[in-house]
């Protein structure tokens, strides 16, 4: 019997269906919108690698069919790293959670986007550790409650745009999992861009983060997205906070050009060696 | 597969052995390395740093060892040889991803020059007490190989003994330098290119179709798959079944973990590697390993003078230990004697393997300086009466 397919369906390991992830939860529409851009984009499925972290969204690379790893805690980003530069000829793409890429991978974010490795990292930030069961994270917001935060938090989040944004990404974007257009356009356009490209996409958990701070269910996140959200494309990416139940500014706000981490590694190697030095294979083309 | 001429610094050379090291990891085809500096193992970061550009290959210095230690598991998947140094702290950084190579099978290399310790301890001073962390250091059950050089040669010849290794099994092997091999210096012969074998990487021949990435035949070890040829490929740190995917039950994990030390505890034949020196006779069996081995064949010497019938045992692949050969020469000596620097480590493998039959004694030394020989010589002449 031939039943319609669904055009994204290529893209996905089948034979691991039905999926981990709750009910409502934002992550599914992520990889949705990666599989319409790789589609969109008509990108080679084998010139991907999809390297993820550990936590709800550190499944990813369990459920894309392509050359996938799911590595440890926090480290998706240097294990990336590693690959991109024993294949440049490859596109690598992270996905993983705000508590993973974040807090205990804050570093390797940093120093990826100072050096403008050329990866792309897909931040998913629901504001919580959803995996464990819902405790504070570096992107939760004041007074947010989490269950090592039974009071509310009171630790400043990070503005992960700004963050990105100053470490030297040159393509940060924030969307919502309402915005699955804008979200998708974003990802062919990293998928096309040299260096570090960040894109945060705030995504409901609300079997964790929003039942235990009484925010509704997946379509209340919804349509508190679609109401709430403001789009500040271009915007000083210092005003870009998410308060408690405040305004969400989204939008692309750097995108921008500088030379690669590898393509650095040739022009510096190549005046100080001369003749001695062969240029090492970069995967850019500009 | 002979090594790649590139890499090879043929010829007579006078380097220590972190010098000597660097050089072995060339020949052995490491075209990627990521580090971070800490004394005592900085000078072979800094050495590769000046050395991979020029022979087509890139080395990062990482924000940290957390980041090394995986950046060349990224390395390794994409087609590279790879391998990360440290010592100490570093090491200890290390460790969960020493656990993810396992895991994944990852063939890797991380070399540890050992210096004093716990924490900062002695960054400049000689130390073995990171023996016991090189097999057990990571959380869970899984195995791994360790290789205790003697010397600069030993560092050039060895590490390349340590990639073949890390290939042929999928393993990562943990490299055991220490502060006087790493910082002594002595005359290195790198042969020829056409004179090293190298072990290639085995790469799956079946079709992707038909591709089981972790489905081993009866060497325990699978093949690899190529990234981007349509292998589609999931690596995963979690209990996985033979198609890669996680699989969360007893079952597996028997099936899987039981594997990864089935493919080391079954096969340590094929790597167990000791020095023997006057063991034919000897009633008084030393065992020893890496700088400690050269300092006790004074001991050697000097018993030998004296009418002593001593003799040295010197696992020099000291993990999976070689507990055959030892057992074998322990029956017929009348007390074994251990020497390391660190309160008792390598002597529990000893005790074990012997199991009562012989008496053992541990010649211990807290690290920061070598055992003096004399010193060795007094437990000698004591078990030997």
């Amino acid at each position: 019997m031939n039943q319609p397919r669904n055009p994204v369906e290529p893209f996905l390991r089948m034979d691991r269906m039905p999926h981990i992830w709750c009910p409502g939860c934002g992550i599914g529409v992520v990889v949705n919108c990666f599989a319409r851009a790789m589609l969109e984009s008509k990108t080679d499925i084998d010139s991907v690698q999809v390297v993820s972290g550990i936590g709800c969204t550190g499944r990813i690379a369990g459920y894309l069919r392509m050359d996938s790893y799911h590595t440890t805690h926090g480290r998706a980003i240097p294990f990336a790293t590693g690959l991109k530069t024993a294949r440049p000829d490859m596109k690598v793409v992270v996905f993983s959670g705000d508590g993973d890429l974040v807090a205990i991978g804050g570093n390797h974010l940093i120093h990826a986007a100072r050096r403008n490795v050329d990866i792309k990292v897909i931040c998913v930030n629901n504001f919580t550790y959803g995996m464990t069961g819902g405790q504070v994270a570096p992107t939760a917001p004041v007074e947010s409650l989490a269950t090592t935060s039974p009071f509310g938090v009171f630790e400043q989040p990070f503005n992960l745009a700004f963050l990105a944004d100053s470490a030297g990404a040159v393509y940060v974007a924030r969307w919502t999992t309402y915005h699955v257009r804008q979200l998708a356009k974003a990802m062919r356009e990293v998928l096309q861009k040299p260096g570090f490209c960040f894109v945060e996409v705030i995504a409901p958990c609300p079997t964790i983060y929003q039942r235990r701070n009484r925010l509704g269910d997946a379509l209340d996140a919804m349509k508190f997205y679609k109401e709430q959200s403001k789009l500040s494309e271009g915007a000083d990416t210092r005003a870009l906070d998410i308060p408690m139940q405040g305004p969400i500014p989204v939008g692309r706000f750097v995108n921008r050009d500088r030379p690669t981490l590898l393509e650095n590694m040739n022009a510096v190697l190549g005046k100080r060696l001369g003749a001695k030095y062969q240029p090492y294979p970069t995967g850019v083309t500009r | 597969m002979k090594a790649d001429p590139r890499g090879v610094l043929t010829g007579t050379h006078f380097l220590d052995g972190d010098h000597a090291c660097c050089e072995g990891a060339l020949a052995a085809g490491c075209r990627v390395a990521f580090g971070y500096p800490i004394t005592p193992s900085t000078e072979v970061v800094e050495r590769i740093s000046s050395r991979l550009p020029e022979v087509g290959g890139v080395f990062l210095q990482m924000e940290d060892e957390i980041a090394s230690s995986i950046a060349i598991q990224g390395a390794v998947w994409g087609g590279a040889r790879s391998m990360t140094v440290s010592s100490g702290p570093g090491i200890s950084l290390m460790m969960e991803h020493v656990g993810l190579a396992a895991m994944t099978e990852t063939p890797c290399v991380f070399v540890n020059v050992q210096r004093g310790g716990p924490s900062t301890g002695l960054p400049t001073l000689p130390g073995q007490a990171d023996m016991m962390q090189a097999r057990w250091g990571s959380h869970g059950d899984y195995e791994i190989i360790a290789i205790a050089p003697n010397s600069p040669q030993e560092c050039f010849d060895l590490v390349i003994h340590a990639f073949n290794l890390a290939e042929r099994f999928r393993v990562p092997v943990m490299f055991m330098m220490d502060e006087s091999v790493g910082h002594m210096t002595e005359k290195v012969v790198i042969p020829p290119a056409e004179q090293i074998e190298i072990e290639p990487r085995r790469f799956t021949t079946d079709p992707p179709e038909k591709y089981l990435p972790f489905a081993a035949g009866p060497d325990l070890v699978p093949p690899m798959p190529p990234v981007g040829k349509g292998y589609r490929f999931h690596v995963t740190g979690l209990t996985h079944d033979e198609r890669g995917y996680p699989v969360m039950s007893a079952e597996a994990q028997e099936k899987l973990v039981r594997r990864l030390v089935d493919k080391i505890r079954t096969r340590t034949d094929e790597i167990t590697q000791c020095q023997e020196f006057m063991t034919e006779d000897a009633e008084v069996l030393l065992v020893a390993y890496g700088i400690t081995s050269r300092v006790v064949q004074r001991t050697l010497q000097l018993a030998r003078q004296k009418g002593i019938k001593a003799g040295l045992f010197r696992p020099v692949v000291v993990w999976p230990f070689p507990e055959k050969r030892l057992r074998e020469l322990a029956q017929k000596a009348k007390a074994v004697v251990v020497v390391e620097l660190n309160y008792g480590q390598i002597v529990l493998e000893v005790e074990r393997t012997v199991c009562g039959c012989t008496p053992v004694r541990l010649v211990p030394h807290g690290g920061g300086a070598l055992h003096d020989p004399e010193q060795v010589l007094a437990v000698v002449e004591e078990v030997a009466r």
